[in-house]
């Protein structure tokens, strides 16, 4: 069988898994709907967690990411898996224990304001659209590389597809589907991996392969090689970084503090069914996390020498068949500037032939390392749960955010419970329709919009909700001015360099050297700052919060 | 529940989240940041120290700080009897 047929065969597979799971849980209950009924064991939770965590960006762009990047890449590793460890030791458990359906729900009761709701509200709306398009994005890329189909075909398959089982099974039937997802995923992302090492370094286990020893040039380290290539073309060598130490640092915070921020990831701790379970759950999500987390900076590695070594100084003519494939979706591009029919790809515009969008690394990885043709299928299989699972959980924030917190918490209610249900499969709906937009009219700045997902979050949920469980005397006006200044704050910096003044954007402009990617960690600050200064002019909470926080803090009490 | 109790078994939480949370900020923002350079100097295989705790090692010390951290918690739990059944 060609490659086509297999990815028809393992993508439809898939896809038909995910619809027959989705039937057989469907929700009866707003209760069912938001959080499954608090009934999910906590390693599935977990499992369903890394699926929902790791989006398109994770599955496709990361490797790609950190294989231009080398040492620097290691924002992405560290940024969006520390944030865990802050899950599992200030948030999830007390969260938990709260028992309420939603971030916005906590921000609105324990600040007993429907301002501070209605502000995160907003903001979690905000961060779940902006993520969402990207996902949209990346099913349609895949749709159109492995199955031959337009793009907007794509988005519209994965449009029904969500559809079907965030509008029927809510939380519960994400839940389940995201865990067959994740093993989708997973697999699809190991197998390749372990074929590359084995086949580079003649060790099956990438995260040792990739600080071994090659197996046609015994004694030389891969890592070694990558950089010495690296700098042969000019580059900076693989295992140094590029960025000013400052940047690195207050990237990787924003990462993790808004990581540990998402509605998105909060959410699927309010499902399992104690206190003691959202701890370890959190535990497990990041071990799932970690087994695609820990393999990724490798299959960076074996991917860029791989490239290296194929494309640099070779006859464009005898280029190999991928080549032309992956010229031919404009993610690849050649341009011939001294016209010797050979690729030069060195750092430095004048000279350097060859353009490669990151997001080619890993789908292309498989075709470039010639592995069989049903590793290709599974990887575009992989790349679809990515996005999938990631959409589905996002969609279930935005139509709770709307149907309970907005609807029934604010605007109506004695809205009946029925009457609910409805609003959040109507609203789950209309959202689709709206992702699926942005997906076939992209913005054309997806990458500078997840920077704002995360800084956002990292500037308005995460401080309060920390100061919400951690103090006592943090009052209502002390969030709400604390979250709006972090929001403004980032906010204006981001969009000022991404839209106001593009040109601008380099690190000679940007303040302290810091770019737009670690704002959000000076956002934070700023909020905690202006939080606590605003708390100690205004009256503290009334008694009941401090029995609530006094509640929160103890699993059984 | 006294007050006492109550007061003690949070403390005792918050000494292990210091605890924990040091780590955390010393495998990742120490190691693999601002002394990776340093360490760098020691290769074990073909990764420099700084660049393997960047990439690698501090993934694995996450995980472990979070289930020593439901270990603590669970034995704690239990010694004040607050858990769930």
């Amino acid at each position: 069988m060609d490659t086509q047929a297999w990815t028809f065969l393992i993508v439809g597979a898939s896809f038909a898994l995910y619809i027959a799971i989705a039937v057989r849980s469907r929700a009866g209950s707003t209760k069912e709907f938001y959080i499954a009924s608090s009934r999910v064991s906590p390693s599935v939770n977990g499992m369903a967690t890394a699926a929902d965590w790791m989006s398109a960006a994770s599955f496709i762009s990361m490797a790609g990411s950190i294989s231009f990047m080398g040492r620097d890449g290691a924002v992405y590793l560290m940024g969006w898996t520390g944030g865990y460890v802050l899950l599992a030791l200030l948030l999830a458990p007390y969260l938990r224990k709260f028992g309420q359906y939603t971030v916005p729900a906590f921000v609105g009761d324990r600040y007993y304001s429907q301002t501070a709701r209605v502000v995160a509200i907003i903001c979690a709306i905000f961060v779940s659209f902006t993520y969402v398009a990207g996902q949209m994005r990346g099913v349609g890329i895949v749709f159109s590389r492995f199955l031959d189909v337009d793009i907007n075909t794509g988005v519209f398959i994965g449009m029904a597809i969500v559809l079907f089982y965030a509008v029927l099974g809510g939380m519960k039937g994400i839940t389940y589907t995201q865990v067959a997802q994740y093993w989708v995923l997973i697999v699809a992302y190991l197998l390749p991996a372990i074929f590359i090492s084995f086949m580079v370094t003649g060790i099956p286990i990438p995260q040792i392969g990739f600080g071994s020893t090659l197996s046609l040039e015994p004694g030389v380290y891969l890592l070694d090689k990558l950089d010495g290539l690296n700098e042969a073309l000019g580059f900076t060598a693989y295992t140094s970084g590029n960025k000013p130490m400052l940047d690195v640092l207050f990237i990787t915070a924003a990462l993790m503090v808004g990581t540990a921020g998402l509605p998105h990831v909060i959410v699927r701790f309010y499902t399992v069914p104690k206190v003691a379970d959202a701890r370890s759950s959190t535990g497990w999500a990041l071990l799932f996390i970690a087994l695609l987390y820990t393999t990724a900076p490798a299959v960076a590695a074996f991917a860029r020498t791989n490239m290296l070594e194929t494309v640099t100084n070779k006859e464009y003519s005898a280029a190999p068949e991928w080549f032309g494939k992956w010229e031919k979706t404009g993610l690849l591009k050649f341009n011939d500037k001294n016209g010797d029919g050979r690729i030069q790809y060195v750092k430095g515009t004048e000279q350097n032939e060859l353009t490669v969008d990151r997001d080619i690394m890993v789908l292309a990885n498989p075709e470039i390392a010639k592995l069989p043709n049903w590793v290709v299928g599974l990887v575009a299989a992989g790349g679809l749960a990515a996005a999938l699972s990631t959409a589905a959980g996002l969609l279930l924030v935005i139509s709770t955010a709307f149907a309970h917190d907005l609807i029934k918490r604010n605007l109506k209610p004695d809205l009946s419970e029925q009457g609910e249900l409805t609003a959040a499969r109507i609203a789950a709906g209309l959202a689709v329709m709206i992702a699926g937009y942005f997906g076939i009219n992209p913005p054309g700045f997806v990458a500078q919009v997840v920077a704002f997902a995360f800084g956002l979050a990292a500037a308005s949920f995460f401080p309060a909700i920390i100061m919400g469980i951690f103090s006592k005397r943090m009052n209502r006006e002390g969030a709400i001015a604390g979250m709006i200044v972090g929001i403004l704050f980032t906010a204006s910096y981001i969009v000022y360099f991404s839209f106001i003044d593009p040109a601008s954007n380099n690190a000679q402009h940007w303040w302290f050297g810091i770019s737009p990617e670690g704002i959000g960690t000076v956002g934070m600050i700023l909020n905690f700052v202006v939080a606590i200064a605003v708390a100690r002019f205004t009256p503290p909470p009334p008694e009941r919060i401090r029995e609530l926080i006094e509640n929160i803090r103890i699993p059984r009490a | 529940m006294t007050d006492n109790n109550r007061r003690e078994y949070w403390n005792t939480n918050l000494r292990y989240l210091l605890t924990l949370l040091s780590v955390w900020f010393l495998v990742s923002y120490v190691f693999g940041i601002l002394l990776a350079d340093t360490l760098d100097h020691i290769r074990i295989g073909g990764f420099g120290l700084g660049f393997w705790f960047a990439q690698q090692g501090s993934i694995y010390v996450f995980v472990l700080l979070i289930f020593v951290y439901v270990r603590l918690m669970n034995t704690l739990d239990r010694k004040f009897d607050v858990h769930e059944e």
